[in-house]
């Protein structure tokens, strides 16, 4: 929770009127998005829809051609990966992209280079995630899927961020392996994080978060507190369906 | 439930058109005939004096169009086509010496170049990018080296091309002359040709993203392989027309690596990937040789710079700047989607929401 | 004719020329340049270090706590203002630009100080060799190039392996756009490593000056053994450069006993067969074997 006397409702990412072009190709058109202190919001859609490009520009990887982004009342529009890392934000890319020819270990040390606060340290990571401790001298690629996606997360986990961005972490693995993994972050949103979740198995998002954006062909079609939709609702701003 | 989508019966497409030619394109290239028709009587009107700086000046327009194929167009940045320019001045060289005329030689030399590209391009080919580029300086560096050690063709020393001797000089000088203006004219106009043919559709998306292109079906290797043999066969008839200019061949002057430099700088200062553009820096870079070759090595460095300054600054070049600014395209190579023809009908008003429509 | 010597001083050549490749190896790793002005640029380091032996009045050696530092930020300050600039405008303008600057640094040598071959003044290690045997003899300077070579090599292979900057570089060379994502600033790590590289090549550049005789056009074949060590050795991997050197060195000297014209081209020949039988070079990493077939032309 902030300490500076901000009142406990203000957003602690806020979005708005985002345009982001991939050269000619227009991507985001007028992206507003508000997300809460404390909260965990899922980003939902289908493919190309432009959910990893909304992530990106978050992160500071895509710059928007219009639109402001703004972080804990600070306009990072401009800022590179790096600052807003430094401010607190990080990000678990989507397909993981653990880096081939580093160690588990080494993975996770580099996410801390620009770290926002040592609130995680390696001894804290692999407390928290104790499969992958036993594996941190192996190169990143001889683990398991499941094992890879919990070293993205601490990789961006060791830059102790306040605002952590998932991109997709279900993808390819086991059910089992999904539940362990939302059970971590259930545990980091307790400990305090922000989460925003881009997440195909509409369930998961829905159980996992309290507040939900679908995103229609780089707009946004709905948003809103989960308690507050159906699920038959959500499918039908998916689909685009009952657009004029 | 969704709503099934409604086809509706389908609407003239009156709306847009392709074209691959224009006016200005017709125009511009009567203007080239006439053009050419005027340089090839030069000798008879004019004579010696103008002949020797064009034939300097028709010599790098056949080069940096050549290059241009490869690399502008190909993506194959290749610094050893001074290895073809040498295979070719030999080649000529060879066939001078069996008694046959010189200047039907050059047609020779030019395949020549051509069948030794192809065993070449096995091992070049398949790399890429910066790679590439020193394997053709390796590949270039070996056949001088080869030529060096060759005693039957002169070794360090070089030989001096025969079958001119029976040549008034006028007439040798003429006929050469006429040789590099049907070689220069040969190159802008076979690159052209070839580039508006489906090739040049191929090898740009080769150039660009080989990957890309491969997964659309694109014969990756084979265009690869077109372009670079074209282009070697090219230069080894401008290899064969610098034997002719300077009657003898020895091999660090026609293995030189300057050449390569001359064909980057044209190609980047006149503007890669288009027709006119090799041209225009065959243009300037005569008329900076004019003008500083008294500096020696300064030029070079001028040249080089400039090089590097057009692809940090201007990466389309002279004239894809001025082209561009002028919409002109005198030799297009492009697909240009014009709006409504004139006389088409209006698009029907749209009358219900249409699930097709976006 | 002494074939055991012969390899031997092959093998001590191939340090040279591995030291003078493991800058090129480093620079195309992390910033996927080939850097076509890496062979000028070690000569340039030969004439920086006639200089200022020169002026200074003292071996060449002396001189290397100053040029190395000089030629490091030279390197750096190439990236930033040039090759970082030429990244950004495609794959093939790093290739044309460094060409250019090839070309550039050729001729502004041959203007600054004319096409005399020139030698370095290494002091008493230049005339001094030991015996091994009866028919074998090693010069302490050649001695002294390979032993360089392996201490940089290492050096190089410790900072990349057990510090926080040599993760960062291994970290951009795997995955430049994610290694932005995680935070790391990569200009300042291009630049190192630029700045590494051009050392490396200044110091190679020394050794050959002292060794041999030097001239404003040596950078194109200097260029060439240096690539040709890399592609043997294979492409990302350090340790790979040396024995691409070796193999190099060892060729020319070899083939040099039974015919001195013949050395060099044997050398290119035996580039051309490793190209073709095993492109992806002898010692290549799994990262960068998987890339060579990526970058190789499919179908």
């Amino acid at each position: 929770m902030s300490e500076d006397g901000r009142p406990p409702g203000a957003p602690l990412l806020e979005i708005a009127g985002l345009d982001v072009f991939y050269g000619d190709f227009q991507a985001l058109f007028g992206v507003s998005m508000s997300v809460p202190r404390g909260g965990a919001t899922a980003l939902v859609g289908a493919n190309g829809a432009g959910k990893t490009t909304l992530l990106r520009t978050i992160a500071g990887a895509q710059p928007p051609a219009c639109g402001f982004v703004r972080y804990d009342g600070a306009d990072i529009t401009a800022a590179p990966p790096h600052r807003r890392i430094a401010r607190g934000i990080a990000v678990v890319p989507e397909g993981r992209r653990l880096f081939p020819s580093l160690t588990v270990q080494e993975n996770i040390q580099v996410g801390a280079v620009a770290a926002a606060s040592g609130a995680w340290p390696l001894e804290r990571i692999y407390d928290a995630f104790p499969m992958i401790a036993r594996r941190r001298g192996q190169r990143a690629f001889t683990l398991s899927g499941g094992e890879q996606q919990a070293v993205a997360i601490a990789r961006a986990l060791a830059a102790g961020p306040s605002l952590l961005l998932l991109d997709e972490i279900s993808l390819g693995l086991a059910p089992l392996v999904v539940e362990d993994l939302y059970g971590t972050l259930a545990g980091l949103r307790s400990a305090g994080a922000t989460l925003v979740i881009v997440e195909q198995d509409l369930r998961r998002a829905m159980d996992a978060c309290d507040h939900l954006v679908c995103l229609l062909e780089g707009r946004v079609a709905l948003a809103a507190p989960v308690a507050d939709v159906s699920r038959d609702q959500v499918i039908a701003a998916y689909f685009g369906e009952g657009r004029p | 439930m969704r709503r099934p989508a409604v086809f509706r019966a389908a609407e003239p497409l009156a709306t847009v058109a392709v074209s691959r030619w224009s006016r200005t394109a017709s125009a511009f290239t009567a203007v080239c005939v006439v053009v050419v028709a005027a340089l090839a009587v030069v000798p008879y009107v004019i004579g010696g004096p103008a002949e020797q700086p064009l034939i300097t000046l028709f010599t790098f327009i056949a080069m940096a169009s050549l290059w241009n194929l490869l690399a502008g167009f190909s993506g194959l940045t290749s610094f050893g086509q001074n290895a073809f320019i040498g295979i070719g001045a030999y080649a000529l060289y060879v066939v001078a010496l069996h008694g046959v005329n010189p200047f039907a030689g050059i047609i020779l030399a030019a395949i020549a170049a051509a069948v030794v590209s192809l065993p070449v391009s096995a091992l070049v080919l398949r790399l890429s990018g910066g790679y590439f580029a020193v394997a053709t300086l390796v590949v270039a560096a070996v056949f001088q080296i080869i030529a060096t050690l060759s005693p039957s063709v002169g070794g360090t020393t070089g030989v001096s091309v025969p079958g001119l001797a029976g040549y008034a000089d006028v007439l040798r000088e003429a006929l050469t002359y006429w040789a590099t203006l049907a070689v220069a004219v040969a190159s802008v106009a076979g690159v052209y040709l070839l580039v508006r043919r489906t090739f040049g559709l191929d090898a740009r998306a080769v150039g660009s993203d080989p990957v890309a292109a491969a997964s659309s079906g694109v014969r990756v290797g084979r265009i690869r392989l077109l372009a670079y043999v074209a282009a070697a066969g090219g230069t080894g008839a401008v290899g064969a027309l610098i034997a002719l200019q300077t009657l003898y061949v020895e091999p660090t002057s026609v293995f030189s690596i300057q050449y390569s430099v001359y064909m980057l700088f044209m190609v980047l200062v006149g503007g890669m990937a288009t027709i006119e553009g090799p041209v225009v820096g065959a243009l300037v870079l005569f008329l900076l040789q004019e003008t500083l070759s008294a500096y020696g090595a300064w030029y070079l460095v001028i040249v080089g710079g400039l090089a590097v300054a057009a692809t940090l600054v201007a990466s389309r070049g002279i004239w894809g700047f001025v082209g561009e600014r002028l919409g002109w395209s005198l030799l297009p190579v492009g697909y240009r989607v014009r709006g409504p023809a004139p006389g088409a009908p209006d698009p029907p008003a749209t009358s219900r929401a249409d699930p097709n429509k976006s | 004719m002494n074939w055991v010597n012969a390899v031997i001083q092959g093998m001590l050549l191939g340090g040279q020329y591995a030291l003078i490749a493991c800058g090129l190896s480093l620079a195309f790793g992390v910033m996927r340049i080939v850097n076509l002005a890496h062979g000028d640029l070690a000569v340039c380091g030969a004439y920086l270090g006639l200089v200022l032996s020169s002026v200074l009045g003292v071996p060449v050696w002396v001189t290397l706590p100053l040029l190395l530092p000089a030629a490091f930020v030279a390197g750096a300050a190439l990236q930033v203002l040039l090759f970082g600039r030429a990244l950004r405008h495609g794959v093939l303008a790093p290739v044309l630009v460094t060409f250019g600057l090839s070309v550039m640094i050729e001729n502004l040598l041959q203007v600054a100080a004319t096409s005399d071959p020139r030698g370095l003044n290494g002091g008493a290690l230049t005339l001094a060799s030991f015996h091994i045997t009866a028919g074998i003899t090693v010069s302490w300077l050649f001695l002294t190039a390979f032993l360089t070579a392996c201490a940089v090599l290492s050096c190089l292979q410790v900072l990349l392996s057990r510090t926080s900057w040599g993760r960062k570089v291994r970290a951009t060379a795997d995955d430049l756009d994610t290694a932005r994502l995680v935070g790391i600033r990569v200009r300042p790590v291009f630049a190192t490593v630029a700045g590494i590289a051009v050392a490396t090549a200044a110091l190679a550049g020394v050794f050959i000056g002292t060794i041999g005789t030097f001239d404003p056009q040596a950078g194109t074949n200097t260029l060439i053994f240096a690539f040709e060590a890399v592609v043997i050795g294979g492409i990302g991997s350090l340790w790979g450069t040396l024995v691409g050197g070796v193999a190099l060195g060892v060729t020319q000297v070899v083939v040099g006993e039974v015919n001195q014209a013949y050395a060099v081209l044997a050398v290119h020949l035996l580039f051309l067969a490793v190209l073709t039988i095993r492109p992806g070079g002898l010692f290549t990493s799994h990262q960068a074997a998987a890339e060579v077939r990526a970058r190789g032309v499919p179908g």
